[in-house]
C-alpha cells in the first residue's frame, strides 16, 4: 500500500528483543495512522482496565501516511497509550522532524512493550535496530540528551527523548523530539519513563514509495496556494506565531486569569504576541516540510532558543496572573529541558497559587519559593522542582487534580477528565466549552477548536455567546480533527483546507479514491473506537463536564460579563448527533455503522 | 460628539501605534470609521465593538471600544 513502509517494529522492553511484523493493511485503510491506527491497536492489544504506569501497558509511536511524504506539514507523528493523569486514551501529537525520519528509516509504527530492568534508549539506523544502555543520559535534561545522542551517532540523526519530568514520572510529563517540539499532553512522558526508556535516535536513508509523483507535485501546488492566500495560514500565523491569541481573547473577556478566576487580565500586552515579536524574537522556525513556519526562535541575554507558544504565554502569564515575558520564556525552557507540559505544568503551578493563597497549601511546604498570582511566582523554580520531584514539586508533578484533592479541595482544579483545560474560558466561548467536555483524552482545545468559527470566525462566524448548532460544529470539528491527527499532518492546515482536501491529499499519496465525506467518516470511527475504550476503562459519560466554577460562577467583568457556559443546552443534541444514546454511550447502531 | 478608543494590534499597528482616543463629531458606523482610518477593510479580519465581533454596519456610540485585528489565528 502506497504511503506507508508497511512495517511495525515491536519492542519488548522486559525481555530486550526486536521484532519485525507487517503493517496490518486493513487496519490502516479503517484507521488511517497516527492517533486513529494508535488507538486501534491499543483496543486490540491493552485492556483498558491497565495501570497506565505498569509494564502491561503499552506506548505506541505512530506515523500517517502523510509523515514523510511530500505533502505540505507531512512530518508529524502521535504517541498513543493510556494515560496516567486522565485514565483515557491519549494520543500526543508532534511536529518537529522527528517523524519523517521514522518514516525514511523504514518504520510506520513502534510498540514498546513491558519494561526494561535498566534504563535504555533504542537507536535505529534503516533496519539496524537496537537496544542501548542509557546510564550516561539518564538523569540528564532533554538538551544534553539529544545532544549526546547526535554526537553519538551518524549526521542528521533525530533524537526523541523524555526529561527528569518523565523519568521521574510526572503525570504530567511530555515526550520530547528535536529539543523543543513536544507530544504533550496526558502525561505521555511518564509512560515512557515507566518503561525506563530514555529516548529514541532514528536515521533513515528511504523515501516511501508514491504512486505519481507529477499528481502529487501538482496537488501540492494547489494546496500551498491556498496555504498562502488564506490569511491566518500565509499571514497571521508565520508573523506573530500562535502567540498573537493573548490580545485577542483578552479584548473578548475570555483570557482565563489567576486559575479561571478572572477573565481579563492586566497585563495581556506585556505577555502578547506583538511584544514577543517586537522585543524577543530572533527568527520564524517551521516542522518539516512546512510553509506556515509557526515556530519562534527568541532571545534574552545571551540565551537563545525555542520561544514560548500562545497557551504557554497563557498558562504561565495570566492564568498566574503573571506579566513578566522574560520569566515566561524561561519557564517554558525548563519545560522544555524537564519534558513538561507547558499548559499542564503552568495550570498546575496557577491551582498552586489559589491553594496557597486560601490557605491550604502553607508557607512552610514552599522551601522559600514564591507562590502568588502577580509577578511574585518563582515560576521556572518550580518547573524544575517539578521535573525533578523535589519538595512541593512533586506533588505538583501530579498534575492539578491529584494536587488540589490531595488538600481535599479538588474544586480548586481547573480540568476535564484530570487534564487541565488551556486558555479559552469556556464561559466567553460556549462550543469551545462542549468540545472540552466531550474531547476523549479531557480539557484540550486541538481535539474540536471551535475558536476558529467563535473567534476567528472561520470557515464562518458564529456567535461565542449562543449555545446554537454548537453541538453539530463540535461534532464535525472532532471527526475532521481526528483525521487529521491520523494522516501525519499539522491541524494547522485546517484554517486554510478542508475534508475535501485531505482526502485529495490521501488519495495522491496512498493511491486510493476516498471522499471528503469518507475522510469525515474515519473520523467518526476514530472518535468513537477512542469513546469505547474510555468506556471500558471505567470513564463514565458523567464526566463530560466542565468545573463548578465554569458551570455556576458568572464572568465577573467584561466583555463576557455575566456568562457562565451552558453545557446542558448543548450535551444531549451532542449525544443525539452522534448517534449515542441519552445516557452518553455509543448505540449498537452506531458502532455497527461504523464498523466497530 | 462621541469619545471612543480604538485598539489596533498585530500588523495593524502602524508606527507602533497601539491605541488611540477619537473625538468623531458625525455619528458613524464601524465600516465608515474603517474607511476614515484609511484601513483597507479587507485587512480587518476581527473587528470587536467592546467585545462582541462586529460587522461594519453597526453604529458606533459614546465610550464604545473599537478593537481591530488582521487574520490571525493559532491554538
Ligand atoms: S504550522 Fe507550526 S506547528 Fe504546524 S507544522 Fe507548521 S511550524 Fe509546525
Amino acid at each position: 500500500m502506497f504511503g506507508y513502509n508497511g512495517k511495525v517494529m515491536r519492542v519488548n522492553l522486559t525481555e530486550g528483543t526486536i521484532k519485525t511484523e507487517e503493517l496490518n493493511h486493513e487496519l490502516a485503510k479503517k484507521f488511517l495512522g497516527g492517533r486513529g491506527l494508535g488507538t486501534k491497536m491499543m483496543m486490540d492489544e491493552v485492556d483498558p482496565k491497565v495501570d497506565p504506569l505498569s509494564p502491561e501497558n503499552k506506548l505506541f509511536i505512530v506515523t500517517g501516511p502523510m509523515t514523510g511524504n511530500p505533502v505540505a506539514t507531512g512530518g508529524r507523528y502521535m504517541v498513543v497509550t493510556k494515560s496516567p493523569l486522565s485514565g483515557t486514551i491519549a494520543s500526543s501529537n508532534s511536529g518537529g522532524k522527528w517523524g519523517a525520519e521514522l518514516k525514511f528509516a523504514g518504520w510506520d509504527v513502534i510498540v514498546f512493550e513491558g519494561k526494561s530492568p535498566e534504563p535504555v534508549y533504542l537507536a535505529i539506523q534503516d533496519d539496524k535496530v537496537e537496544l542501548m544502555p542509557a546510564d550516561k543520559i539518564w538523569g540528564t535534561t532533554v538538551s544534553n540528551t539529544t545532544k549526546y545522542l547526535e554526537e553519538n551517532y551518524p549526521k542528521g540523526s533525530k533524537v526523541l527523548a523524555i526529561g527528569p519530568g518523565g523519568e521521574n514520572l510526572s503525570m504530567i510529563a511530555a515526550v520530547m523530539n528535536d529539543e523543543d517540539r513536544a507530544a504533550g499532553r496526558s502525561g505521555v512522558g511518564a509512560v515512557m519513563g515507566s518503561k525506563n526508556l530514555k529516548a529514541i535516535v532514528v536515521k533513515g536513508s528511504g523515501l516511501p514509495d508514491v504512486p505519481d509523483q507529477d499528481k502529487i507535485k501538482e496537488l501540492n501546488k494547489k494546496q500551498l496556494a491556498k496555504i498562502k492566500e488564506n490569511g491566518v495560514t500565509g499571514q497571521g500565523l508565520p508573523t506573530y506565531g500562535t502567540a498573537v491569541l493573548v490580545n485577542i481573547l483578552n479584548e473578548l473577556g475570555s483570557l482565563p486569569t489567576n486559575n479561571f478566576l478572572k477573565s481579563a487580565f492586566q497585563g495581556a500586552e506585556e505577555i502578547s504576541g506583538e511584544t514577543l515579536a517586537e522585543k524577543y524574537l530572533t527568527k520564524r522556525t517551521a516542522c518539516y516540510r512546512c510553509p506556515i513556519g509557526c515556530g519562534r526562535y527568541v532571545k534574552v541575554g545571551d540565551w537563545e532558543g525555542g520561544g514560548p507558544e500562545y497557551e504557554t504565554l497563557w498558562a504561565f502569564g495570566s492564568d498566574c496572573g503573571l506579566s513578566d515575558m522574560e520569566a515566561i520564556i524561561k519557564a517554558n525552557h525548563w519545560c522544555n529541558e524537564m519534558g513538561l507540559d507547558t499548559i499542564s505544568t503552568g495550570a498546575t503551578i496557577a491551582a498552586a497559587i489559589e491553594l496557597h493563597e486560601k490557605g491550604y497549601i502553607k508557607d512552610e511546604d514552599l522551601d522559600g519559593l514564591k507562590l502568588e498570582f502577580g509577578n511574585n511566582t518563582d515560576i521556572a523554580e518550580w518547573v524544575k522542582r517539578m521535573g525533578y520531584g523535589q519538595g512541593l514539586g512533586k506533588k505538583m508533578a501530579m498534575g492539578s487534580y491529584r494536587l488540589a484533592d490531595e488538600y481535599g479541595a479538588p474544586e480548586l482544579s481547573m480540568t476535564v477528565k484530570k487534564l487541565e483545560m488551556p486558555a479559552y474560558d469556556p464561559r466567553g466561548t460556549q462550543g469551545q466549552g462542549l468540545t472540552y467536555a466531550t474531547s476523549n483524552r479531557g480539557g484540550c482545545h486541538v481535539r474540536g477548536y471551535l475558536i476558529s468559527p467563535e473567534v476567528l470566525g472561520l470557515p464562518e462566524a458564529l456567535d461565542r455567546l449562543d449555545t446554537k448548532n454548537k453541538a453539530s460544529w463540535a461534532k464535525i470539528f472532532q471527526d475532521l480533527t481526528a483525521s487529521i491527527d491520523s494522516l501525519g499532518v499539522c491541524l494547522f492546515t485546517s484554517f486554510a483546507l478542508g475534508a475535501d482536501d485531505y482526502a485529495d491529499m490521501y488519495n495522491a499519496i496512498c493511491g486510493t479514491d476516498l471522499t471528503g465525506t469518507d475522510i469525515l467518516q474515519i473520523g467518526d470511527r476514530i472518535y468513537n473506537i477512542e469513546r469505547q475504550f474510555n468506556q471500558l476503562a471505567g470513564i463514565t459519560p458523567a464526566e463530560d463536564t466542565l468545573p463548578k466554577r465554569l458551570l455556576e460562577e458568572p464572568i465577573a467583568e467584561g466583555p463576557s460579563k455575566g456568562h457562565v457556559n451552558r453545557l446542558s443546552e448543548m450535551l444531549p443534541e451532542y449525544y443525539e448527533l452522534r448517534g449515542w444514546g441519552k445516557d452518553g454511550i455509543p448505540t449498537e447502531a452506531k458502532l455497527k455503522e461504523l464498523g466497530l | 460628539m462621541i469619545e471612543i478608543e480604538v485598539r489596533y494590534f498585530a500588523t495593524l499597528r502602524k508606527d507602533n501605534k497601539k491605541k488611540e482616543v477619537l473625538i468623531l463629531e458625525d455619528e458613524l458606523t464601524t465600516g465608515e470609521l474603517v474607511d476614515d482610518l484609511q484601513i483597507p477593510r479587507e485587512e480587518i479580519a476581527i473587528l470587536l465593538v467592546n467585545g462582541i465581533k462586529s460587522g461594519f454596519d453597526v453604529s458606533i456610540k459614546d465610550k464604545d471600544i473599537i478593537s481591530l485585528f488582521p487574520p490571525v489565528g493559532g491554538g
